[in-house]
């Protein structure tokens, strides 16, 4: 009998987070560079967006969208070729493990990370930058669920994209540069409606946008749906980008993944 | 009658354990592993195309040490990753377990959890302890062994909570191999296991892979250590180029039983020397000769050394 792919997913998640804990410097990187740069926008722009939306508000739920690009896709992007080099996967291929159980391995610490991160974040804004936190059941309930799909989603395409860099050294001059053009464009960094059209159009083909976008509607009050670009925080079709992004990033992840370098 | 005539039936049939446990092991050749004209080119643009194996034969019985020895370069990771299912083949034919390694399909799980693969020099997990690791493996299998007796038969005991990373390099080796056996394997791969061991480790590390041997597995090693192979293998294949040029007990490797012995002595100022299938006799009767004692007699046997530096060219 074979063991079951799930339930192995589920033990490597558990051994992945006790690696990730042990690295101390991961942990820092990954818990305080959302805070510190919570910190800097926060000191910088003092000002409201709108009546009662301080850019703190605004912020921080782009913080927690690309949080999720952060610690999924690029995470995994620059450390699945790490583990390529080290062994790790060469190791794994000789096992009867399923490529699968390493995926939902990858995805449980992703989320568990992503649950301490976003912890950190909100109890930092709230004690220094007055951040509202989430205000109602429903607002709570998509808050989960936007983590959840956003970690699964970004983790599948980390995976698939780590079969382009050609060594764990290189991995992150790869990535990088994508991962930030795509916070300039989806409203990380800037209101995302005051951006050139072009450029918002462009971001709408990336999760991130929808990310973060929906995280707009968990932390501003609905008054501001008004001032999105569609004039509402479109659930539905954020629900729908990320599943289409997760369908594809799994067909493409079980195709291109690779244990080793040859 | 009757009982003679099937007799004869059931040795003209060849009876299959298959049949029995649903596996695919052919008791009457008792193959672990067999190998056919086997071929592997590398292709780079500085060095145009080189055959890293270049027709390789081998048969490995069930139960077995085999050693794959030669120097660097000479094709025998290459060999053992494409039996082991990491590269692709150019040519030939691969049978281990039963089961072609470049043609395993979604039951490769199945096969893999029969073999137990011990690799070159790795450097992961550096994170977590030795016993963490084991029991992680250990689920893997469907039927693993018990992950304390393994990390006691590795003899890393006293190591079970360390960090992996705090491991000397022949500790890391043990827990390499504790995580090879973990799955229980039939076959057991190790490609230069005992690289960079100081020789205590090294004999320790002989003894621990000869009681696998006798715990019924099949044991499939790659050395350019001629010693390791002499004590541990029960048949040697030598691969210089690609080629298998030998394959034998260490005891007969190279002709050494019958390799003639050279004698020589001192005769009216110059030296003498002859070879010999019969040493004694020889000797025998340059002292009836020489009345006695014979000058700077010496009679040689050709080392193993020299032996296995004269097939790989290197004499």
């Amino acid at each position: 009998m074979r063991p079951n792919i799930i339930k192995v997913g589920f033990l490597r998640g558990g051994l992945e987070i006790k690696q990730f804990m042990r690295q101390r410097e991961s942990v820092v990187f990954t818990l305080l560079f959302p805070v510190m740069l919570l910190f800097i926008f926060g000191s910088v722009f003092k000002g409201d967006l709108a009546p009662g939306v301080t850019f703190s508000q605004y912020f921080v739920a782009g913080m927690i969208a690309s949080g999720l690009v952060n610690t999924g896709f690029q995470q995994l992007a620059i450390m699945i070729p790490l583990e390529r080099d080290f062994g790790t996967l060469k190791r794994l291929r000789g096992t009867p493990i399923s490529p699968i159980s390493y995926f939902i391995g990858k995805a449980v610490l992703v989320f568990v990370a992503m649950i301490v991160q976003v912890g950190a974040l909100m109890g930092f804004g709230a004690a220094l930058f007055g951040l509202d936190l989430p205000n109602t059941t429903e607002r709570w309930l998509r808050f989960i669920w936007l983590i959840l799909l956003g970690s699964i989603c970004s983790t599948i395409l980390g995976i698939a994209f780590s079969a382009l860099p050609k060594n764990g050294r290189g991995a992150s001059a790869v990535v990088s540069p994508i991962v930030i053009i795509l916070q300039f464009f989806s409203g990380v960094f800037f209101v995302f409606s005051t951006l050139p059209q072009w450029m918002q159009q462009f971001a709408a083909l990336f999760p991130l946008k929808w990310l973060t976008q929906g995280m707009r509607s968990v932390f501003l009050p609905e008054s501001f749906a008004t001032q999105e670009v569609a004039k509402s925080w479109e659930i539905p079709q954020i629900a729908i980008v990320l599943v289409i992004w997760t369908v594809l990033g799994t067909i493409l992840a079980l195709k291109t993944f690779k244990w080793s370098e040859k | 009658m009757v009982s003679a005539w099937t007799h004869r039936l059931i040795l003209s049939r060849p009876f299959r354990y298959s049949q029995l446990l649903g596996q695919d092991i052919d008791v009457v050749n008792d193959l672990a592993i067999s190998v056919r004209g086997l071929r592997k080119t590398y292709t780079s643009r500085a060095n145009g195309s080189k055959d890293a194996v270049a027709g390789i034969d081998l048969e490995v019985k069930s139960g077995e040490i085999f050693a794959i020895l030669g120097p660097n370069g000479a094709g025998k990771t290459t060999t053992v990753e494409i039996l082991e299912g990491y590269r692709d083949r150019d040519g030939g034919e691969v049978k281990v377990l039963g089961q072609d390694p470049g043609k395993l399909g979604s039951d490769s799980w199945a096969w893999r959890n029969r073999i137990g693969i011990v690799l070159q020099s790795t450097n992961d997990a550096q994170d977590l302890s030795v016993s963490e690791t084991i029991n992680h493996f250990a689920n893997y299998y469907s039927n693993p062994r018990d992950p304390e007796s393994v990390i006691h038969d590795v003899g890393l005991d006293e190591k079970r909570d360390a960090r992996i990373q705090t491991l000397s390099g022949g500790q890391r080796r043990r827990l390499d191999v504790a995580l090879g056996i973990i799955g229980n394997p039939e076959i057991l791969f190790l490609d230069e296991p005992t690289t960079g061991f100081d020789p205590e480790a090294r004999r320790a590390f002989w003894d621990l892979i000869r009681n696998l041997r006798d715990e019924g597995r099949t044991i499939l090693l790659t050395t350019h250590y001629l010693d390791e192979a002499e004590a541990l293998a029960d048949r040697v294949a030598v691969i210089v180029d690609g080629k298998i040029i030998e394959v034998s007990t260490p005891e007969n490797l190279g002709g050494r039983n019958n390799a003639k012995a050279r004698i020589s002595w001192l005769e009216n100022g110059t030296k003498q020397e002859i070879e010999s299938d019969f040493p004694a006799a020889e000797v025998a009767k340059l002292s009836t000769k020489f009345g006695g004692e014979v000058p700077e007699l010496t009679v040689i046997r050709p080392s193993l050394e020299d032996i296995y530096l004269k097939m790989i060219g290197q004499l």
